[in-house]
């Protein structure tokens, strides 16, 4: 606030003198055969408008380095909840050391309050090219680079959804690398975490489709990049599915969770999502109906 | 119209009579050139030094790296013998200039030589190369790039020696030819300072 | 069809020269070593590119107008982006630039030409070259895994995604080459620019005489040196790793990503700088001219000129506040960067001195001007608001910055540019150039500008990210970018007008003569256009302003000037 009242009075100064200037100084007809008095120059007038500019930056460089001090210069808090990022092309993975969870694209975190500040700091690092995170109304952005750890923390009061995405162009789906923080009560958050706890479900009683789309998915290239903990599928390249029914979106916030829509990214992801490095399964009908019923009740 | 032949010790003095001359344009030139390629080579410097201590496999200075005095007293004598040239050349004496120029390209072959010779040993011997680690990556580029540098000037200072070697060159060329003396004694400077950054420091 | 010339020598007498074919012609502007066609070929060049990149700028604006639009694939967006910002940096500002000083430098202080011709040949056919290989990319770089076609990584090229696994195919190599000649054409020029104010002003111009313009060709120039340098280091290392397998960059190898945005930086914030400096130039010569009045202050603004020079080498990572650089770092640079508004600050007020007590003329090129210090003004402010890192870590690399830099580079660069057009057109062609068609340009322009580029800072305060290619529609983002698209097709309108005032005034405008504006500096003593030679007899000058002398024997500058 206080750097913007700055700019904004010396814009209206400095901008309405010379506004001033313009038209009381414009030529007139009756110039038309004087040259008005030169003026080369005067030492005081130049001194005093390097002095006064001198100190307003002074000032507004003190006040920011006490900001940038108290925000990252500060020692970690104690009951900071620690959660591990890692940015891929085009998704994110969100990982909790303590609580061994390992999720994708949605960030479920616990709201705290004046009293009890809950907040949750961030270790963040790259898997290929650089990223940045950025979720807006919780905090400024910082970047997610390969070989290199950035640290920040967010600590909202509201519980909610807050959207946000990738911010450093990191590839033909920049775009549509979302962020999806939900910042739930304690008791809300605590539900998620042992529901995420679990491991991926394992018996399919009174389901036969997704029990044939298990076996699909088992034996076909899935397994290779993604995990569902307690199969034999342990793949890192893509996003861990084990609670995929879970998450409200899929392809990092680009589309609606819905039967239908996983069903088509199954079938060629790029149809949805142009650029996205999952190649199309190339599975016929029957495969991908059972692998879609197999995936919905993934929760 | 000032009347020249009357000037009276009150009057000022006409600007138009005094002397006015400005520095010559090869040296101009040749010193801003010097000034950006001592901003590539800066560069190049830096990325050296950031990466020390930072390989995660392969060879390490330490190991492999053993000091080049001859190479480096060849190419810093050629510094001198350049300079001799220059000065023998300002003097008219054109066989002397020759003579210089000769020993300074001789001297630089040396000193490529022994760059060719350290990194053949290098590659064959310790399985060093720009692909290895980061010690590979940033030696071969700014010694590389060091050597490119020579190879140019001793293409310039080969074309100068036969050109000398024929009688074409004469006294008027002396500021030429010191311009190119600068460039020399610039890639000599460069190479104090990648010797201390690589061979020294580095180690 | 051949056309006969009456050309006058040097000694006054009158020859006839028959002007040959059009073959000839296209013979003489290949070969050529003036510095004035030399310069107008820049200027041309860099006209076209800058009808290209508009081009590409209208392609993404219409993309973004609504959100989910689907006019472009996200693959072409990319690539728009990424040539849209590397043609306007390094094939329309650089070469623009280069060509008006070209022209104007030896012309101001009385030499007959630049230190080096040929090497003013060289580095222009160099420069033009590296343009039509960018662009070549377009058709060109398919390659083996048909990954390629135009460049898609962004105009700063970050790493790793340029390393050959993230970009595979050709087309970041088309980008890297491109801009590397452009570099070496860039330094040649600068060190011709150097050479010739240094060793080449004509009698009685010592450096304290010297047309500000000519000094802060100096300084840009002087800049480029250690800017454009950095580059070319950083893109052979990036070529080294994509071809050689070399590590500079490769962060699996434990190379550094950060790395090459220093490297990149420490170019590409000076580079904006040289973009600017030569834009006070043009200020500086056109605003005194039309408020008839003498510069206000030129020793500060010297100072200040080289001071920005100078500061401007130690701001570079204010573009990386939200890399993780540290406390202590983030602090350094946000101190030289809100340091480097005093200068320009002083800058401002010298001007507004210049016009305050003075009689101002609104011809064409001071409304140009007066459009750059208002807007000028206004983006320097927004640059002290993003130099607050705190600021910076939410609005940088959103819609905020690209709003700021375009003011900068659109706002005030291009409309200083335009003020140089009109302003020394008439210098150039014999012809003035229109002043009704000037107006109209002025005036659909500035709304354009103003439609465009002032709603763009929104989108960026409400969380809009840079380089994407399409928007959800729950962000609230939709309406601003409507309006910026609008303000883009009106700001077009009045580029065609400009272009078409061009054209025309060739063939239909008014003869000008020596000194159609009443100016002071020694370029408007000479015929228009120049003669091949430029002056008859070199000139000797007194003061800053040998013209004013001239028609004002009784009240000369000499008396003034210290």
């Amino acid at each position: 606030m206080l750097v913007l009242s700055v700019t904004l009075a010396i814009f209206l100064i400095v901008a309405g003198l010379l506004l001033y200037a313009l038209i009381r100084y414009r030529h007139r007809p009756e110039d038309a055969h004087r040259e008005p008095a030169q003026v080369y120059g005067s030492n005081q007038i130049e001194l005093s408008w390097t002095v006064i500019p001198i100190l307003i930056v002074v000032m507004l460089f003190l006040t920011t380095a006490r900001v940038i001090i108290g925000t990252q210069a500060i020692p970690k808090p104690n009951n900071a909840m620690n959660v591990t990022v890692i940015g891929h092309q085009f998704w994110w993975e969100y990982r909790y050391p303590k609580l061994g969870i390992v999720t994708a694209n949605e960030l479920h975190i616990p709201v705290g309050n004046p009293a009890n500040s809950a907040p949750t700091y961030l270790n963040m690092s790259s898997a290929d090219v650089a990223h940045s995170f950025w979720v807006p109304r919780l905090a400024g952005k910082t970047d997610v680079i390969p070989n290199r750890v950035n640290t920040m923390w967010i600590d909202p009061e509201q519980p909610g959804l807050y959207l946000g995405q990738c911010a450093q162009y990191c590839g033909t789906q920049h775009a549509k690398m979302l962020i999806r923080v939900y910042a739930q009560s304690p008791a809300d958050f605590a539900a998620w975490v042992s529901l995420q706890k679990q491991p991926g479900q394992q018996s399919f009683a009174g389901n036969p489709a997704a029990a044939e789309g298990h076996a699909v998915f088992m034996r076909n290239a899935c397994i290779n990049c993604h995990t569902i903990s307690g199969t034999v599928a342990t793949g890192r390249f893509g996003p861990d599915l084990t609670h995929l029914a879970s998450r409200d979106t899929i392809g990092s916030g680009a589309i609606q969770n819905t039967p239908e829509n996983l069903r088509k990214w199954v079938d060629d992801p790029n149809s949805l999502k142009p650029g996205c490095l999952m190649p199309a399964m190339h599975l016929n009908d029957r495969d991908l109906d059972a692998i879609t019923a197999y995936l919905t009740q993934l929760r | 119209m000032r009347d020249t032949n009357s000037i009276s010790i009150d009057m000022p003095i006409d600007p138009a009579d005094l002397p006015w001359t400005l520095p010559y344009r090869g040296t101009v030139g040749m010193a801003c050139l010097i000034v950006a390629e001592s901003a590539i080579f800066i560069i190049f410097v830096v990325a050296y030094i950031f990466y020390i201590g930072k390989s995660l496999s392969g060879p390490t200075p330490a190991q492999v790296l053993e000091l080049p005095i001859f190479g480096t007293v060849c190419l810093l004598s050629s510094s001198i013998t350049v300079h001799f040239a220059v000065a023998a050349l300002r003097k008219g004496k054109l066989s002397a200039c020759t003579a210089w120029l000769a020993g300074t390209v001789l001297l630089g072959s040396i000193f490529l030589a022994s760059t060719a010779r350290e990194w053949y040993h290098l590659i064959h011997d310790e399985g060093l190369t720009i692909q290895t680690n980061l010690f590979g990556t940033t030696y071969y580029s700014l010694v590389g790039l060091h050597a490119t540098h020579v190879v140019v000037g001793l293409i310039m200072l080969s074309l100068v020696l036969g050109f000398s070697f024929f009688g074409l060159v004469r006294e008027e060329h002396s500021e030429k030819l010191e311009v190119l003396s600068l460039y020399w004694h610039f890639v000599d400077a460069v190479w104090v300072v990648v010797f201390m950054v690589v061979y020294v420091l580095g180690r | 069809m051949s056309t006969t010339q009456v050309v006058e020598g040097i000694d006054g007498t009158l020859t006839a020269r028959q002007g040959g074919s059009p073959l000839n012609l296209v013979y003489e502007w290949l070969t050529t070593v003036d510095h004035k066609k030399i310069g107008l070929m820049y200027i041309g060049y860099a006209l076209i590119f800058l009808l290209i990149a508009g081009v590409e700028a209208m392609l993404m604006r219409i993309q973004l107008a609504i959100p989910n639009n689907r006019f472009v694939s996200p693959q072409v967006f990319n690539q728009l982006f990424t040539m849209h910002g590397t043609t306007m940096v390094f094939f329309v500002g650089m070469p623009i630039l280069f060509g008006f000083g070209n022209y104007l430098v030896p012309l101001m202080i009385g030499a007959r030409d630049m230190a080096f011709p040929r090497l003013n040949a060289f580095s222009f056919w160099v420069s033009a070259f590296a343009g039509v290989l960018l662009y070549f990319s377009y058709v060109g770089a398919s390659g083996l895994y048909a990954a390629g076609s135009a460049p898609d990584v962004g105009w700063f090229a970050y790493a790793p995604l340029t390393a050959k696994i993230f970009s595979p195919g050709h087309s970041t190599d088309y980008w890297t080459l491109a801009v590397f000649l452009s570099g070496i054409g860039s330094i040649g020029t600068a060190l011709n620019i150097v050479t010739t104010i240094v060793c080449m002003r004509c009698r009685g111009m010592k450096m304290s005489r010297m047309p500000l313009l000519v000094w802060l060709y100096l300084v840009m120039s002087s800049l480029v040196f250690v800017t454009v340098s950095p580059l070319t280091a950083a893109q052979i290392m990036l070529t080294l790793d994509r071809y050689l397998g070399s590590h500079f960059f490769d962060t699996q190898a434990g190379g550094s990503a950060v790395l090459w945005m220093h490297f990149f930086w420490i170019f590409g914030h000076p580079e904006v700088y040289v973009l600017v400096l030569p834009a006070f130039a043009f200020v500086n010569e056109i605003v005194p001219v039309f408020s008839r009045k003498a510069i206000f202050g030129y020793p500060a603004m010297v100072a200040a000129s080289v001071g920005i020079g100078f500061i401007s080498l130690s701001v570079w990572a204010h573009h990386m506040f939200t890399v993780g650089l540290g406390a202590a770092a983030n602090t350094f640079f946000v101190f030289a960067t809100m340091v480097i508004s005093v200068p320009t600050g002083i800058k401002i007020f010298n001007w507004l001195a210049t016009i305050w007590g003075g009689k101002v003329i609104f011809a064409t090129p001071m409304m140009f001007c007066v459009g750059f210090l208002f807007q000028f003004l206004i983006a320097g402010l927004t640059g002290i608001m993003l130099a607050a890192a705190p600021f910076d870590w939410q609005l940088g690399n959103s819609y905020f910055v690209v709003a700021h830099f375009h003011y900068v580079l659109v706002g005030a660069i291009l409309f200083a540019l335009f003020a140089a057009f009109y302003y020394w057109y008439p210098k150039i062609t014999g012809r003035m150039m229109s002043e009704t068609l000037g107006k109209w340009h002025f005036w659909l322009f500035i709304i354009g500008f103003h439609l465009t580029f002032d709603f763009m800072h929104v989108p960026g305060l409400l969380g809009m990210p840079r380089r994407i290619y399409t928007y959800e529609a729950n962000r609230g983002w939709g309406g601003w970018n409507l309006i910026v698209s609008i303000g883009a097709v009106v700001q077009a309108i009045g580029l065609l007008i400009f272009v078409y005032n061009l054209v025309q005034s060739y063939f239909r405008g008014k003869e000008a003569g020596h000194d159609p504006w009443d100016a002071w500096t020694l370029e408007w003593s000479t015929p228009s256009p120049p003669p091949d030679y430029n002056f008859a007899v070199l000139p000797t000058v007194n003061s800053r302003r040998p013209l004013w002398d001239l028609k004002h024997p009784e009240d000369p500058d000499s008396d003034y000037e210290g």
